[in-house]
């Protein structure tokens, strides 16, 4: 294939799903409990953008409202509700020390080349032009389950779980041209009560164990030693 | 057909005459614009001419226990950035220099002058010079595989690692997005921050004894060995700023050698190289110079970016 061929919107396509993989790495690396939130915003505007893409390109009327959609929940109203929680538990300026960024970078490097690997069978299949950003897809999916284990604080993880659904989706609109409306408008929801239902766990969690490091529910005693 | 060549090695000359001429208009002028930012009266455009006319003059003072080292390595490593420079076209496509070496001789003549440079400032034996070749070679063991891996994603898209070739097929494509590009422009240009000991990485203006990196390897220097190292360090930051300007814009470079493309070619230069200045100072103004002990994360990002450049190139540029 070659890149110089295709048409502008193809090639905007191809570029905001580069840009995207990088948001997922900026995730990965970025200690601060803001920045992540930012970066996960940046994902869901890169997303909107590339559905309203899309849509432009095949005429699919119905991507514009998953775009909109898109755009309302993931790049403003979550990100501003995971924001406002951060801000009530008091943790909008906490620092959580990588033990090794650069190791980490480097995981993820090897995840995008491993979901290269398993994604060229099914990229054969297809026969859109922008067909190989299905590896980028499945690359943010693992991006994102890489931060869920990397990190211990609750507010993190819950971003990586986020960043899933974002990769999911963006599987979904660059490999069949979105999902039936029905099934999109359901996960769009879905999503949004997983994020208020998150908020009362963030409470849940803070007021049992008095931090929101996960990584202590793995104690078994409750005084330290 | 003679003609030409001797023609074409003529012009070869004179651009790499005009390259090393520029480098310090280059300096002047980043730093000039720098002090409009920050408030200050600017020094003249010309002042680095003057520094340098000023530090040829001067009595050559050397240390009593300077080796042969000492004093041979600001001539190599001169030397080896005015070759560097040779291999970068300026203004015109195509010159016999170009041909000879590739991108990675162009780093390799790098490494020979930093080489010498740490020697050089372990040679006398002073705390200072030995702290800052220990802090050069560190930043330059991470900063290179950044800028080879930079490099490669640009010869994977041209086909060819050989400079003029590339721009040339960058020139014949036009207008494309390509990410692949976007990530290897950032990381090349932190890679170039980090070797051109720009801010966040060095402060060039600095001679505070715990933050300094390049300035620590030249302390014991003085008259003209000083003049050639602070020379080539102007040449060595033009050398990056043409790079970064001439392979992601190259519109404006002549690729014949007639009179009218070749001013066309030289305006251009100067204006890329006159934004790039002011870009340079926009960054240096707003951000803060960085712990040492955070370099290797910044470099450790800008390996990420390259590596980043060439994996969207194979998946989504070349693809199945």
């Amino acid at each position: 294939m070659d890149l110089a061929k295709l048409s502008l919107s193809d090639q905007a396509v191809i570029a905001s799903a580069a840009l995207i993989l990088f948001t997922s790495f900026i995730m990965l690396a970025q200690a601060r409990i803001r920045p992540l939130i930012y970066a996960f915003a940046w994902q869901g505007v890169l997303l909107a953008l590339i559905t309203a893409l899309v849509a432009l390109v095949s005429g699919q009327s119905h991507l514009y409202i998953s775009a909109a959609l898109t755009l309302g929940l993931k790049a403003f109203l979550i990100p501003w509700m995971l924001h406002r929680l951060a801000v009530r538990l008091n943790v909008q300026h906490e620092v959580e020390p990588l033990a090794n960024p650069s190791i980490l970078l480097l995981i993820g490097s090897a995840l995008v080349i491993f979901s290269y690997y398993v994604s060229v069978p099914i990229v054969q299949f297809s026969t859109l032009v922008i067909r190989n950003t299905v590896a980028v897809s499945v690359a943010v999916v693992l991006l994102g389950m890489l931060v869920m284990v990397a990190r211990d604080k609750a507010i993190a993880q819950v971003v990586g779980f986020m960043s899933i659904e974002n990769g999911l989706f963006f599987a979904a609109v660059v490999s069949t041209y979105g999902m039936p409306m029905v099934v999109e408008l359901g996960i769009a929801f879905d999503v949004l009560v997983a994020a208020v239902l998150f908020g009362v766990f963030f409470f849940q969690i803070r007021a049992s164990i008095d931090s929101l490091d996960v990584s202590r529910l793995n104690r078994l005693r409750e005084i330290d030693e | 057909m003679p003609n030409d060549t001797v023609l074409a090695w003529l012009l070869a000359v004179v651009q790499t005459l005009l390259f090393i001429g520029a480098a310090p208009l280059l300096a002047g002028w980043i730093k000039r614009v720098k002090c409009h930012m920050q408030n200050r009266a600017a020094p003249s455009l010309i002042q680095p001419y003057r520094d340098l006319a000023k530090l040829f003059r001067k009595e050559l003072v050397l240390a009593e226990n300077a080796s042969w080292l000492f004093r041979a390595t600001p001539y190599i490593v001169f030397a080896a950035l005015v070759l560097a420079a040779a291999t970068v076209p300026l203004i015109a496509l195509s010159s016999p220099t170009a041909a000879i070496a590739d991108v990675i001789v162009l780093v390799g003549f790098f490494a020979l002058a930093r080489f010498f440079l740490a020697l050089a400032g372990l040679d006398i034996g002073t705390a200072f010079g030995g702290m800052g070749s220990s802090r050069e070679m560190t930043i330059a063991s991470l900063s290179e595989p950044a800028m080879l891996m930079a490099v490669f994603t640009l010869a994977l898209t041209a086909h060819t690692t050989n400079l003029s070739e590339a721009i040339e097929h960058n020139l014949a494509a036009g207008l494309v997005l390509r990410p692949s590009f976007l990530f290897a422009l950032l990381g090349l240009t932190m890679v170039a921050i980090a070797e051109c000991g720009r801010i966040p990485i060095d402060n060039p203006a600095t001679h505070l004894e715990l933050t300094m990196v390049h300035e620590a390897m030249v302390l014991e220097y003085a008259g003209r060995n000083l003049a050639l190292l602070e020379w080539a360090g102007q040449i060595k930051l033009m050398i990056y700023g043409v790079l970064i300007a001439n392979i992601f814009w190259p519109w404006g470079i002549a690729e014949t050698l007639d009179a009218a493309a070749l001013g066309v070619g030289v305006v251009a230069i100067a204006a890329k190289l006159t934004g790039l200045g002011i870009l340079l100072v926009v960054w240096e103004t707003v951000i803060a110079k960085m712990r040492l002990f955070r370099v290797p994360q910044f470099l450790g990002f800008a390996f990420l970016l390259a590596l980043l450049g060439m994996l969207t190139q194979v998946i989504l540029e070349t693809g199945t």
